[in-house]
């Protein structure tokens, strides 16, 4: 459990920066997320907090300490990488065991904690296997047992679901949510480009692009009170329908921008119209693509399904004030 | 069918071309070996007699039974050296970022290019200077400067293939770059190191030029050099008989390691991604 401050983190290789300048309060026990498109610098802002990287310029602080100077086992953080980084030729008990070998843990203390932290994740009936002889799944479970072991004051996840397929990833998402409530308050800091697995997981999200922080919230309130163009195209499955020129005029702002599910569909009257060009139906809810004359389709959620044909021209209507308005700045505007 | 058949024929003997190629001259030294008298100048293509006499003669050589082990400890020796500088330089040479690496790696690739003769006598003078000249430190020293270019150059490329997160979960878990190096890397690098390790030991085994420079008693001597001065009992014999023995008895030790670490080095070969 740690507090972890960052001030002013800069980054650069060569000529190039990466991080420009970020400043966060990680809580204690916080799972923090940080999100955003590849190349946001997103993993490298998490390399600079295990120690890997060397930061250019700003503090770290956990718990009020500097700790730029320590290297990573100094700072108490353990790492579960994305392409899992099992030691191959030792088995599950001393991949998980080697950690607490080199601070030269007593062999009792070790398998205590090993043998805890099997359980924790099932793996138990695994300890004595190459990790080339489990599954994707597995290898990811002894990852994750591997950094439990070290008992660490803060857990950092680097993409650790991106090599699992779709159906494991919701399990192991399940599993990384449950751990964390189990673990007494361990503080977590977790990257994913996927902003499901962000939203479904952070007690707050940081949105990053380009190297700065756009915004950090909860994933309520990136939802509902995005602070910029940015998140608000970034955040939600599917993407915020965004529009622009003349639509935008309307509601005299440069861009607005709404929810899928904040439209309805009128007899007459609408604000938009067009005929629908796909529709996918998901069984509990249905999604409406139209074609307003914007870019992009327009996308309309509908509860259960629908029996709109393609082709239908449909009027269409935003529910209450639900439209967001940003500026020419890409900033929010009030309503 | 006829065509196929003739196929299969053709491969065939291009095998047997090959393999009578390779083998035939150590069969014949095998054969001349265990022959005595004036048998030897007979020219058999099966064993005639078998007669140990040449192998007794050469251990009752004087220096010969210390020649063999001047070898072993020699070979022994200079991979031991060869691999420790090699591991630890590869690590550098692979995960360490530093202005000049690749300049570095050229300038040891290059260095291998030289030919013996060309540095003899430069490196005949760094021996005399550290008083290694006729002991057997001096040959260690010069086969591992001539053996470490290639083993690094390999251990190099084998080492910045393996992961990098490997190594990164490892600095997390705590591990110096020595216990990386010898906890995490060496295990998953065997085949390399065996492979290089066996080619360096062959290198130095078989050594000549430097090994006849550098010494100058029986007592310091390697094996070819003493083969190669092998006398009879008069200066106008040519003890062909015991130089078979001798070259056959030196033989024996590489075959034999080869074939031990036969799969380690198939799989050193064959090795693909060492996926987590």
């Amino acid at each position: 459990m740690a507090e972890v401050e960052l001030k002013d983190i800069r980054k650069s290789f060569g000529a190039v920066d990466v991080i420009k300048g970020v400043s966060l309060d990680i809580k204690s026990g916080e799972f923090m997320v940080f999100v955003g498109p590849s190349g946001c610098g997103k993993s490298t802002l998490l390399r600079l907090i295990a120690g890997l990287e060397d930061i250019t310029s700003g503090t770290l602080e956990f718990d009020h300490q500097v700790v730029n100077g320590l290297s990573p086992s100094k700072r108490g953080i353990a790492m579960v990488f994305q392409s899992y980084a099992l030691y191959p030729h030792m088995n599950v008990f001393d991949n998980m065991a080697f950690g607490m070998q080199l601070a030269k843990s007593s062999k009792d203390q070790i398998k205590k904690r090993v043998e805890a932290a099997a359980e924790l994740l099932q793996i138990t009936p695994y300890l004595d296997r190459l990790p080339k002889q489990l599954s994707g799944g597995q290898r990811q479970r002894v990852a994750i047992g591997r950094a439990i072991v070290r008992d660490p004051k803060v857990f950092l996840f680097d993409e650790p679901l991106s090599n699992l397929d779709a159906a494991l990833r919701v399990a192991t998402r399940l599993e990384i949510a449950k751990l964390h409530h189990s673990m007494n308050n361990v503080t977590m800091v977790y990257v994913t480009h996927d902003q499901v697995e962000a939203m479904t997981l952070a007690d707050r999200i940081c949105v990053l692009r380009d190297g700065l922080i756009e915004q950090v919230g909860t994933p309520l309130e990136l939802y509902e009170h995005p602070q910029s163009l940015f998140v608000a195209g970034f955040i939600g499955s599917p993407k915020m329908n965004l529009l622009n020129g003349a639509f935008a005029d309307k509601f005299r702002a440069t861009t607005i921008g709404i929810r899928s599910e904040h439209i309805e569909i009128k007899d007459k009257d609408g604000v938009w119209s067009g005929p629908v060009l796909h529709a996918e139906m998901l069984g509990s809810d249905s999604y409406i693509y139209v074609d307003v004359g914007s870019e992009e389709p327009m996308i309309v959620r509908q509860n259960g399904t629908t029996n709109r044909q393609l082709g239908d021209v449909v009027q269409l209507a935003p529910i209450g004030d639900a439209v967001h308005r940003f500026d020419a700045n890409g900033q929010p505007m009030a309503h | 069918m006829a065509w196929a058949y003739t196929k299969k024929t053709a491969f065939y003997l291009l095998v047997i071309v090959i393999v009578v190629e390779s083998v035939f001259p150590f069969y014949y030294a095998i054969l001349t070996s265990f022959k005595s008298g004036t048998s030897l100048f007979e020219v058999n293509y099966w064993p005639t007699m078998i007669s140990w006499d040449n192998y007794a003669a050469v251990f009752q050589n004087g220096s010969f039974p210390q020649n063999i082990w001047n070898s072993v400890v020699i070979s022994t020796l200079t991979v031991a050296l060869a691999l420790l500088f090699a591991v630890t330089a590869a690590y550098a040479l692979s995960r360490v970022r530093f202005r000049g690496r690749g300049l570095l790696l050229l300038t040891i690739l290059s260095v291998s290019m030289f030919p013996q003769i060309a540095v003899l006598a430069g490196l005949f003078e760094v021996i005399r200077t550290f008083g290694l000249f006729n002991t057997i430190w001096g040959l260690i020293f010069s086969y591992t400067i001539f053996t470490l270019p290639f083993t690094v150059w390999v251990l190099t490329t084998f080492m910045r293939d393996l992961p990098l997160e490997i190594e990164e979960a490892a600095i997390v878990d705590g591990a110096t770059p020595w216990v990386i190096i010898t906890r995490v890397f060496m295990p998953l690098m065997w085949p390399a190191l065996v492979t290089t390790g066996l080619l360096a030991f062959i290198a130095a085994w078989n050594e000549f030029l430097f090994a006849l420079t550098f010494t100058s008693s029986n007592s310091t001597r390697t094996v070819p050099v003493a083969i190669a001065l092998l006398s009879g009992a008069s200066q106008f014999e040519i003890p062909w008989g015991t130089i078979m023995a001798a070259s056959v008895i030196v033989t024996v030790p590489l075959i034999v390691l080869v074939l031990i670490f036969q799969k380690k080095i198939v799989s050193g070969l064959t090795a693909g991604g060492v996926k987590g």
